[in-house]
């Protein structure tokens, strides 16, 4: 896939998260967009993964640490084809196999249940240690919230990680500057993040979390290291693609309206049209 | 009882998971820089490459082994019982009872028997967490022979399960070839027709000395080792509270939330056509209270938790 047909991919992604807060009525549609950019290349570029057997054990796995942003992940999930994309719409709704957080028993390529937030790096350091002890070749990938990372249970889980030079994991910070009571350096300044991860031995990388190209160029660099694990700092716009949700902490955990979901589908659209443009 | 043998149930649980490892190639071993008290150091010697120390970091040792349950190998994770229980109460609810991931926890240092480093590491809480976690079995056993099938047990069986052993000698009391450990299953000591006592844990071996001390006054105690405390063994549990009429329970915990709750429940949930009598149930344990620093036989005494305690409370009830 290339760097236009990710972008692409990116707005069905993002449109898959819209459509899904607005059925669901809640949810998180805030960190779900800045990351939808990560969402969408570690599942259509970055990872071994096959949604005909999400149980392979020799499948690379992804951790949702910041696991309310679970809209996200279950979009790309749907579209990358592990169940149908029209089953978004379930998501939060009795009896649904999208559950608010991650359930690992319940959706189909969702390797660990998460949304308590701190725990998820902990069980990707657990996957990557028995990956290492047993030579496997599989790879980790956890993703964090800025805000997230205020939990002590982070750092633990990455002074282990890089003590154990666990060089098959990933942890990704969506830096998207804001979390619920607002900007991450006002309710409990958590910079700066790379030199933090570079003090517990990690090989970190700032990016741009919008930038296919920062973002190839990143896990290559994550697969060249083999001493140490890697922090990928990505800065993102939270509520990314749709113009009233960008950089709002207001749209940390709102669903949209009618009038408004229906402004956001004209947005992603004219978003997929301007992409496509004449190159088509 | 002088040439009673005693062995702590944390030996037990150290020499069990070393004897397993060397039968069973796919299972690894955590600690979080106790290796050396939980005795899980017994492992670590033989096995030092699936030995894995956290180092003093239990919330994340928690998540590391739900993450390592993920790639199908089994772990046990261990600390004392107020680390591995309370420290970590969230993670384990989250990360590995939501999950139903086949995790092990094995946690030492339980109770007042902690003895002298006092109240802040005698955790008399860790039941109550860890029963209400849906799908978490809760095994607390009585000596050496049963910590030691527990452990087993847990290897063999699938899911999250916690494991309670002490930091003292106790005495073994189930060596003899009649004994088999099974999940879920009480064992029934002593027959009994006047009261039933059940208890776990340290306090078997004294419940069962209890007995003896009514005995001499003319109370027929019936004695039920209760060693799993989920699934609770509610067979066992009603039919004694039908024979007797009159239940006590006992255990090195508070007395709410532990198994004198799951008894306590029990009896009072059963319907009629199984229980047609009222039973009264008393709940001997710590009361809504810390601990206190002290060698562990002083506080077993103080807290009136040894034999001669058992039965001064059990008269004063009756």
């Amino acid at each position: 896939m290339n760097k236009k047909e990710l972008e692409l991919k990116a707005i069905d992604v993002r449109e898959g998260i819209i459509k899904a807060v607005h059925s669901a009525k809640s949810g998180h549609p805030g960190g779900s967009l800045s990351a939808a950019d990560m969402y969408t290349y570690l599942y259509f570029k970055e990872m071994n993964v096959d949604p005909s057997n999400p149980k392979n054990p020799d499948r690379d796995r992804f951790v949702l640490s910041k696991g309310h942003t679970a809209p996200g992940y279950y979009s790309a999930l749907a579209n990358r084809g592990f169940f149908p994309v029209e089953d978004l719409t379930t998501l939060r709704k009795l009896g649904s196999y999208l559950q608010g957080h991650p359930c690992m028993n319940e959706t189909p390529g969702v390797d660990m249940s998460s949304g308590s937030l701190g725990q998820g790096l902990s069980a990707a350091v657990g996957m990557a240690l028995n990956g290492q002890l047993k030579n496997k070749d599989y790879r980790v990938y956890a993703l964090m919230g800025d805000g997230e990372i205020q939990e002590g249970q982070i750092w633990e889980a990455a002074m282990f990680a890089g003590a154990h030079k666990l060089s098959n994991l990933v942890a990704i910070v969506d830096n998207n500057n804001l979390q619920i009571d607002g900007c991450v350096a006002d309710v409990c300044d958590i910079y700066p993040i790379d030199k933090k991860f570079e003090a517990f031995n990690f090989n970190v990388i700032n990016i741009n979390g919008h930038d296919f190209d920062e973002i190839a160029d990143a896990f290559a660099k994550a697969r060249e290291c083999k001493d140490k694990p890697t922090a990928i700092i990505m800065k993102t716009v939270k509520g990314k693609g749709i113009s009233f949700m960008e950089d709002k902490a207001g749209w940390h955990g709102k669903a949209p309206n009618d009038e408004e979901f229906e402004i956001a589908l004209k947005e992603l659209s004219a978003s997929r049209e301007a992409i496509m443009g004449g190159n088509v | 009882m002088s040439d009673v043998k005693k062995i702590a149930t944390r030996d037990s649980y150290g020499n069990a998971l070393a004897e397993l490892g060397a039968e069973f190639s796919d299972f690894l071993v955590l600690d979080a820089d106790l290796a050396g008290a939980t005795k899980t150091g017994v492992f670590k010697k033989a096995f030092p490459e699936r030995f894995i120390d956290c180092g003093i970091a239990e919330s994340n040792m928690t998540g590391i082994a739900a993450g390592i349950a993920t790639t199908g190998t089994p772990v046990f994770i261990s600390s004392f019982a107020m680390f591995a229980s309370g420290r970590n109460y969230e993670q384990v609810r989250n990360s590995i009872g939501y999950p139903h991931l086949n995790v092990k926890i094995g946690a030492t240092h339980a109770g007042i028997t902690v003895g002298e480093d006092g109240a802040t590491h005698q955790c008399l809480e860790d039941i109550a967490l860890m029963r209400e976690i849906p799908g978490m079995t809760v095994i607390v056993p009585s000596d050496d022979v049963e910590a030691k099938a527990a452990v087993r047990a847990a290897l063999t069986t699938e899911g999250p399960m916690y494991m309670r052993f002490g930091r003292a000698a106790v005495p073994v009391i189930n060596d003899n070839p009649d004994y088999k450990f099974e999940i879920g299953k009480a064992v029934k000591l002593k027959e009994g027709s006047d009261i039933t006592i059940f208890a776990n844990g340290v306090c078997v071996a004294e419940a069962m000395g209890a007995a003896e001390l009514l005995a001499n006054d003319g109370i027929n105690a019936e004695v039920i080792n209760v060693h799993t405390v989920k699934p609770l063994d509610v067979d066992a549990v009603i039919a004694s509270a039908a024979k007797t009429g009159r239940v006590f329970t006992v255990e090195e915990h508070f007395i709410v939330g532990g198994l004198g709750s799951a008894v306590a429940e029990t009896i009072t949930a059963a319907p009629v056509s199984v229980l047609d009598k009222r039973v009264q149930v008393t709940r001997i344990g710590i009361n809504d209270q810390f601990g206190q620093s002290g060698p562990a036989g002083e506080l077993m005494k103080h807290y009136k938790l040894d034999a001669a305690g058992i039965y001064e409370q059990i008269k004063a009830a009756l």
